[in-house]
């Protein structure tokens, strides 16, 4: 089997419900190895509520959620938690542990999860923290003297630190200036060319969406509007995706990846 | 597509020497190959080579082992010579670069008489501070007693009702309890010498003088003056204070005073209350150990204790009231960062507040016996 149509996660049927209050109506969803999957959508349109499903933090009311091959309804609790090792998250304030140094951190999981030497475990942390492009006097530093793009960063360095095979990102770019924004999007390619990630992303960054999202989810209406690479999506005449993407910033970022964007898809897929 | 878990295995076969890797090189099984590596005997001073063909699979954490193995070879003066591995795999290593090479930054070391120079400047800068928040707060005090109509009076009665009306029922049950312990233990000795009349005087004096205003003096710094702390603390990290200090309004002026002045208010009406509870108990204990009927114990007191002595208790508690109001203040507008320094702050405001309402109530003492009241 090919591995690019290998399905990291698969979502059939899955209905999620508040009391009386239905979040989404029979969603279906299919994520392949090594893509990066955008899940966009209006303010309570219940892309937090997907995140936290497809995380297994959220148990659906309906409807099976398959993570890495594996059918999660009938888990137990200690499979689901070894199961859970092998996702990655980033939080969108980052999450990181505000006693711990950014290197111990990073080595929170390894230490948790694995029985490695401190030594190994330092090394491996060092290379998390490279390879998310921080400098190494980073490592040191505590979360509270990090600027908004270290601390994404020192973020992702943790969330990777286990070689996770799936990467859910939160609003990633949310709050970061233009400069820092498009850096963490290189990053992003680089660690899915390197590493082979496959990623999910919720965004609002419109920007982001263009330059790394090989397709991208619209949720609406409790279902899956559309689900297609961007440029696809961006010319969908269903009313809501058109608003979300024809506004002056949907215009602006999309007129300014249309013409970049293959040459884009493929560098990422040079492996 | 997924691969069964195999664990990752490492073997040395010395003649000619050989290490085969195979299995899965993934972080969270790659402990075990560390294990193995360990157990090793390695050689020294020969060529080794490294055969990668039978890896199923390696991640970037599996590659920081097996370069560490190789490390350790390079350190027996052993050449490495890497075969058989997939182009993907060798890629993964490659990921490691240099990184490893260079010494990690160690945390910087200080020495014994560096931290005691660090802590003790920083007692003192913390001393300045409160001295400089002290001074802000008489110059705005003075300001607002030119100019009663500043003071934000809502405010200040809000905060005497939770600092001081809804403190009442555990500060009266916790007076009423010492009350009654003062009376236990006294009244044994003072029946042992047939004085048992004198418990009045044991449980007057006591608890007017000494335990209702100190007692009332750290429940309130528990529970009102980390409450101070708490709040400010996540004003000023959530930046609502420099929201205050744009639009031109002082912080001290809206926040700190009428808190400060809503203690000085209620802590001696507590205290009052507390010397009433404190004597009850007394009284109760009294009635039924010591044969000292309420009525003969009431209408002993006043020969028990003057009036000074009721005025000394209910004198110190404004004192207290400001000590404890001011370093609650002032330890949560020292907050800065993250919510974390809320906690660390609202436990320091505690212990500073009642250290110091201890140290104001000795000075009290000596002042009183310098005196003679």
């Amino acid at each position: 089997m090919n591995p690019q149509d290998e399905k990291v996660i698969e979502v059939r049927g899955l209905v999620s419900r508040f009391g009386d209050t239905v979040v989404h109506d029979r969603i279906n969803l299919e994520v392949r190895r090594g893509e990066i999957f955008g899940l966009v959508g209006g303010s309570g349109s219940g892309k937090s509520v997907l995140l936290r499903t497809l995380l297994l933090l959220i148990r659906p009311a309906e409807g099976e959620v398959d993570l890495l091959g594996q059918g999660t309804d009938v888990m137990d609790s200690s499979t689901l938690n070894q199961l859970r090792r092998r996702l990655g998250i980033l939080f969108q304030q980052g999450a990181l542990f505000s006693s711990l140094s950014v290197l111990d951190n990073i080595a929170f999981p390894l230490r948790e999860y694995t029985e490695l030497s401190s030594a190994a475990i330092v090394d491996i942390a060092r290379l998390k923290l490279d390879l998310s492009g921080l400098p190494p006097e980073t490592a040191a530093k505590f979360p509270r003297e990090l600027s908004g793009g270290m601390l994404k960063r020192a973020a992702l360095a943790r969330a990777i630190a286990m070689d996770p095979e799936l990467l859910f990102l939160d609003e990633p770019t949310a709050g970061l200036d233009p400069v820092s924004a498009n850096a963490f999007d290189e990053l992003l390619l680089k660690l899915k060319h390197d590493l082979g990630l496959t990623v999910v992303m919720v965004t609002h960054d419109l920007d982001s969406l263009w330059r790394v999202t090989d397709r991208v989810a619209f949720l609406g209406n409790k279902r899956i509007l559309a689900l297609s690479p961007m440029a696809e999506l961006s010319e969908s005449s269903d009313p809501m995706i058109a608003e979300y993407f024809s506004g002056p910033r949907g215009r602006a970022a999309g007129s300014e990846h249309r013409g970049t964007r293959s040459s884009v898809s493929d560098a990422g897929r040079r492996d | 597509m997924k691969l069964p878990e195999v664990a990752p295995q490492l073997l040395f076969e010395p003649d000619p020497a050989t290490v085969r890797v195979a299995g899965q090189w993934t972080t969270s099984v790659v402990d075990e190959a560390e294990r193995m590596i360990a157990s090793i005997d390695w050689p020294t001073g020969t060529t080794v080579r490294v055969d990668g063909a039978d890896i199923t699979a390696l991640d970037t954490g599996g590659a920081c082992v097996l370069k560490r193995c190789l490390a350790e070879l390079e350190d027996r003066d052993c050449a490495v010579e890497l075969c058989n591995l997939s182009d993907r795999h060798r890629a993964v290593l490659a990921l490691l670069g240099d990184v490893l090479e260079v010494a990690p930054p160690g945390p910087g070391r200080v020495s014994f008489l560096g931290r005691v120079g660090q802590s003790a400047m920083a007692q003192l800068s913390e001393a300045y501070s409160l001295a400089a928040f002290i001074g802000e707060v008489c110059l705005v005090f003075l300001r607002i007693a030119l100019q009663p109509t500043r003071l934000r009076w809502r405010s200040m009665f809000a905060h005497v009702e939770t600092a001081g009306f809804d403190a009442l029922p555990i500060i009266g049950l916790l007076s009423f309890l010492v009350g009654v312990v003062i009376a236990y233990q006294g009244g044994a000795q003072l029946r042992a010498y047939g004085a048992n009349i004198f418990i009045v005087e044991l449980i007057t004096l006591t608890t007017v003088r000494e335990l209702a205003p100190l007692l009332t003096a750290i429940l309130v710094a528990g529970r009102t003056g980390s409450a101070f702390t708490a709040q400010l603390a996540t004003m000023k990290v959530s930046e609502e204070v420099d929201a205050l200090r744009a639009m031109g309004i002082d912080p001290i002026e809206i926040l700190v005073i009428p808190r400060v002045l809503a203690l000085i208010v209620a802590l001696p009406l507590l205290t009052v209350f507390a010397d009433a509870m404190g004597i009850l108990g007394g009284m109760v204990m009294a009635s039924t150990m010591l044969d000292v009927s309420m009525h003969e114990f009431a209408q002993r007191i006043p020969q028990a204790i003057s009036l000074t002595s009721f005025m000394i208790g209910v004198g110190k508690a404004p004192v207290f009231a400001v000590v404890l109001a001011v370093v609650g203040c002032f330890q949560g507008l020292q907050a800065s960062g993250g919510a974390e320094t809320v906690g660390s702050r609202t436990t320091l405001s505690v212990v500073e507040g009642i250290f110091l309402v201890v140290v104001a109530d000795a000075a009290f003492s000596v002042l009183f016996s310098w005196l003679g009241v």
